[in-house]
């Protein structure tokens, strides 16, 4: 190959680099050299020991990312070389695969919230509700986003980071289980307001009075969803008015993986696609008047438009869109509302099981698969003493809203398909006893 | 006519017709498939749930008024569409991958056993800290690796892709020059960069100025230098370029920008080429993602999830985003909040929920401690070596706009096209007939009808070979005048071309029922 080249040697290939910044293996003493594939797995396996898997314990941690059983085909047909390694399909001819799952995709999504269309992902819940205030603000021209008090902290500090660049937010207070008084914050100055539900202490809101407040004032409604599992159960942002629904979907196909990758829902209007973040999948034919599909409406995206894109986003969450679409599909319209039911019926009996405890009360009314506690003692020395006896019993508050007083005696707990009744008895009991 | 003993034609002979109209309307192993929406029944469920018994007394009243919609099948119904679906695809598994600034390199199966470990794939985020030391000491251990071969002291790793990197990087940037009390508005990015950088860098709020680039192929650093000013914010450059070269000047131009108190920040984009061979810390950078899935070979899967962390000189250092990952006496701790930041640090804000993307981050380790620091510097060798293969191999047969070597993509342009009446998008398309994905076209758009061919280090000689007499084939039928067979390609593809415009102009983003379709 050197000869073909007419070169030396490889280093002769490297001859635009400057000298000084050419380095030698000893720079990088600190790292060692290759090994085996057995040693490799011996190491990481090493560290992954260190860690308390969430199914090996009683388990009840929820506020974004949520423990669902995944069916095994999801994860054997997402391994298949001819998903996982190929790319973002540009070349349609030999990508149908993908962006006829991704056209899948994008219908469940649209049904499933309720909404005209939906995208081919973002990254995940928080940047999907960040692109969904900017595009907001570039669809009403106006500055300012109004954020709830029950709006995933991390989520409004996402939002906060990139939104107020170029124009305002403002954060309403967080009142765990009350859905708070939006409307007095919505101006003429105002682009969205953004609601979850249900929210991060697990309480369901009813959007329709805030979605006619924020329109009365010519502001748009955007609709969060962290458990779009809710959705099986709980009428669709769509039919309440939402004009974007920006959700977390995770708890469909994908693991906890320790916070990501997870896949972003996008999901609006079909009078605003112009002005939509992120890829999309549409129909067509071929040159033989076959259907197919392809990457549409790309003039909005940054390979295309540079500076006047609509987002920045190339790569999103391609295979974790498929692992959404197969479970989906796996559950259709009979599993998905089974899998619902069976989610608030198990978080319905813990939550009486864990507010019939002494001092414990339950503070969110009406609610999904999660809910929230007012404990007699903050909130986090309860969850680390609950941890000690093998039980990983929820989110303290001071661990969402570092010192912020108020905040900490509250506990979120989340109950999915996957926690049994004996894992609830037992987390009823462990809580009596360290409460008391 | 060859027989079997049975009396059975065997011979090749046998075939009458070339293409038989089929019943199925599916050719052999190539099937149709349809929609799931056009698949199954109401009722049926490919998971077993039972059917709980709840009561209506906390849902305030808000419960779904009419079903979803979704389709009822069965697991085998649901395995069989999604594997004939998959068989529509082109993968690196399946063979050569050559799209230029994407490194589709081949994907261990070691990194996925890792991630799919339980200790790493089954953590919920927010779990006690004190039960998930091992998963926060990966990833310390996954910055050790990252800011070592980087010669960079720090490294932001929550952004979730190579686009989420830059904008990470740029609000660092942004939040520097605010603590210095100034205003800086402009970025300067050369007409070569990826288009994700004028993108992020007009997210993070600033303008862009374009910078031209030099016939050879490097950016002009000399019109680069005349636009520095003190109203500047920071270079955005590429290194190596999308090119495929290395940009010579470009520790003068660092310390050009830093003259006039801008930053540095360079897209790691083709960190391939170079790593563990050259630190861009030794080169003046204040700023680089690092994009694990083209680099450090977590897979693609179709166009993510990728992730984007960003290494961070020290003067940008004690602005990167929360959390932080900090190791003390009682083991290591996220911190969430600025209040709890160390004194000497101010936390920018926040990229995402939760703390980046750990399943790529397993992944990305096992690629390390696989190939170690010798095995690392060595990828980039073989990639760089590879790619010079065919630049040297194809330059006279095909057109190269710039004089080699180059680094690790090879980058031609139409020229060897011209009279022909054969494009890029037509060699391109004819390349899928020959079994092979095609290389980027028309990027980087500084040359004519581009070509960018990275092969990477995971092909083998023979694999080189193949590739080459099949473009320079290609290319000799083109020049000989056989327009049709690229005009009309791909003939062999599970699709013919298919109608951009018409996806375009009436868009259709997702199946609708046949009588809301029509009303």
């Amino acid at each position: 190959m050197l000869r073909t080249i007419d070169v030396p040697n490889v280093d002769a290939l490297f001859r635009d680099v400057p000298k000084e910044g050419v380095v030698g293996r000893e720079v990088f003493d600190a790292l060692p050299d290759h090994k085996g594939e057995l040693e490799v797995e011996r190491t990481l396996s090493r560290m992954g020991a260190l860690n308390i898997s969430a199914g090996s314990v009683p388990f009840f941690c929820g506020a974004g990312a949520y423990r669902h059983h995944i069916p095994a085909s999801v994860d054997h047909l997402i391994q298949r070389s001819e998903f996982l390694t190929s790319y973002t399909p540009y070349q349609p001819e030999v990508a149908q695969g993908t962006l006829q799952y991704l056209f899948e995709f994008q219908t469940q999504v649209a049904l499933l919230t309720g909404m005209e269309v939906a995208n081919a992902s973002l990254y995940d819940g928080s940047t999907a509700t960040a692109e969904a205030v900017l595009m907001a603000q570039r669809l009403t021209r106006r500055p300012k986003a109004v954020l709830s008090g029950g709006l995933h902290p991390h989520y409004a500090a996402t939002v906060e980071t990139l939104a107020s660049l170029s124009g305002k937010v403002v954060h309403a207070d967080a009142e765990p289980g009350r859905a708070g008084d939006l409307a007095k914050l919505i101006d003429d100055e105002t682009a969205c307001v953004v609601v979850q539900s249900p929210d991060v202490f697990g309480l369901i809101h009813d959007l329709k009075p805030v979605a006619d407040a924020a329109h009365a004032k010519g502001a748009l409604l955007i609709a969060v969803v962290t458990e779009v599992v809710s959705l099986g159960l709980i009428e669709p942002p769509g039919a309440m008015g939402a004009d974007i629904v920006a959700a977390e979907g995770q708890s469909i196909g994908n693991g906890l993986n320790f916070g990501g990758p997870y896949v972003g829902l996008f999901a609006t209007r079909e009078k605003f696609i112009r002005q939509m973040p992120g890829r999309l999948s549409g129909e067509t034919v071929d040159a033989e008047g076959r259907r197919g599909y392809v990457l549409t409406l790309s003039t909005r995206e940054q390979h295309i438009r540079r500076e006047k894109a609509t987002s920045n986003i190339c790569t999103n969450s391609g295979l974790c869109c498929l692992a959404f679409t197969i479970h989906l599909a796996l559950l259709g319209d009979k599993g998905f509302s089974r899998l619902a039911r069976l989610n608030h019926g198990r978080a319905s009996s813990l939550a009486e099981k864990l507010a019939a405890v002494k001092g414990v009360s339950l503070v969110t009314p009406q609610f999904f698969n999660e809910f929230t506690l007012k404990l007699p003692k903050p909130a986090d020395e309860i969850v680390d003493a609950l941890a000690a006896r093998g039980i990983l019993g929820g989110v303290p508050g001071s661990r969402l809203w570092p010192h912020q007083a108020k905040m900490r005696d509250f506990l979120i707990v989340a109950a999915t398909e996957t926690s049994p009744e004996e894992d609830c008895d037992a987390f009823a009991q462990a809580l009596a006893e360290v409460v008391s | 006519m060859t027989m079997n003993p049975v009396g059975r034609p065997t011979g090749i002979e046998a075939v009458e017709m070339e293409h038989p109209q089929t019943f199925s309307g599916d050719r052999g192993l190539d099937h149709e498939e349809p929609l799931l929406f056009e698949l199954g029944r109401e009722g049926m469920c490919g998971v077993d749930i039972p059917q709980a018994q709840i009561s209506d007394k906390r849902l305030g009243g808000l419960q779904r008024k009419k079903p979803v919609g979704l389709p009822g099948l069965s697991e085998p119904e649901v395995v069989r569409h999604f594997v004939r679906l998959s068989r529509m695809n082109y993968a690196i598994d399946a063979g050569l991958y050559p799209l230029g600034s994407c490194t589709m390199k081949h994907n261990p199966r070691l990194n996925e056993k890792m991630a799919r470990l339980p200790g790493f794939g089954d953590l919920h985020p927010l779990q006690p800290e004190r039960t998930v030391q091992g998963a926060l000491s990966l990833i310390a251990e996954l910055m050790r690796w990252l800011t070592t071969l980087t010669g960079m002291p720090a490294v932001a790793m929550s952004p979730k892709a190579g686009a989420h990197g830059e904008l990470c990087g740029l609000l660092a940037i942004r939040a520097a020059i605010k603590s210095r009390g100034e205003q800086r508005r402009r970025i300067l990015v050369p007409s070569s960069a990826h288009g994700t950088n004028p993108a992020t860098a007009a997210l993070a709020g600033f303008t862009v100025d374009e910078v031209p680039a030099l016939a050879n192929g490097h950016v002009d650093a000399d019109a680069l230098e005349r636009m520095l000013a003190n109203d500047v914010a920071a270079i955005m450059l590429t290194n190596p370029n999308t090119c495929g070269l290395f940009e010579r000047r470009i520790r003068e131009l660092a310390d050009a920008a830093h003259k006039v108190g801008a930053y540095f920040y360079c897209d790691g984009a083709n960190f391939n080429a170079i790593a563990g061979r050259v630190r861009p810390g030794d080169l003046g950078v204040d700023a680089m993602h690092i994009n694990l899935h083209k680099t450090f070979s977590t897979p693609h899967g179709g166009g993510g999830p990728g992730a984007g962390p960003v290494v961070l000189s020290a003067a940008l250092a004690p602005f990167a985003p929360l959390p932080l990952l900090v190791h003390d006496k009682g083991g290591f701790r996220l911190i969430e909040s600025p209040d709890d930041a160390p004194p000497s640090t101010k936390p920018f804000g926040r990229m995402c929920a939760f703390h980046g993307q750990m399943g790529m981050f397993v992944r990305a380790l096992a690629y390390m401690l696989s190939h170690g620091a010798d095995g690392i510097r060595q990828a980039s060798e073989d990639a760089v070596l590879a790619a010079n293969y065919i630049l040297a191999s194809l330059k006279d047969v095909l057109s190269a706009p710039f004089e080699g070597p180059c680094m690790h993509e090879a980058l031609f342009d139409d020229h060897f096209l011209e009279g022909t009446g054969v494009t890029t998008l037509d060699f391109a398309k004819a390349m899928i007939d020959e079994g092979y994905h095609p290389m980027t076209m028309y990027f980087p758009l500084v040359v004519h009808g581009a070509m960018l061919v990275e092969p990477t280090e995971s092909e083998s000689k023979e694999s080189l070979d193949r590739f080459i007499r099949v473009m320079a084939g290609l290319a000799q039928e083109a020049k000989s005048g056989r327009k049709e067979r690229f005009a009309g390609a791909p003939y062999l593809a599970p699709r013919r071309r298919l109608d951009e415009t018409r996806a375009a102009r009436k868009p259709v983003l997702r199946w609708a029922p046949k009588d809301a379709a029509e009303s």
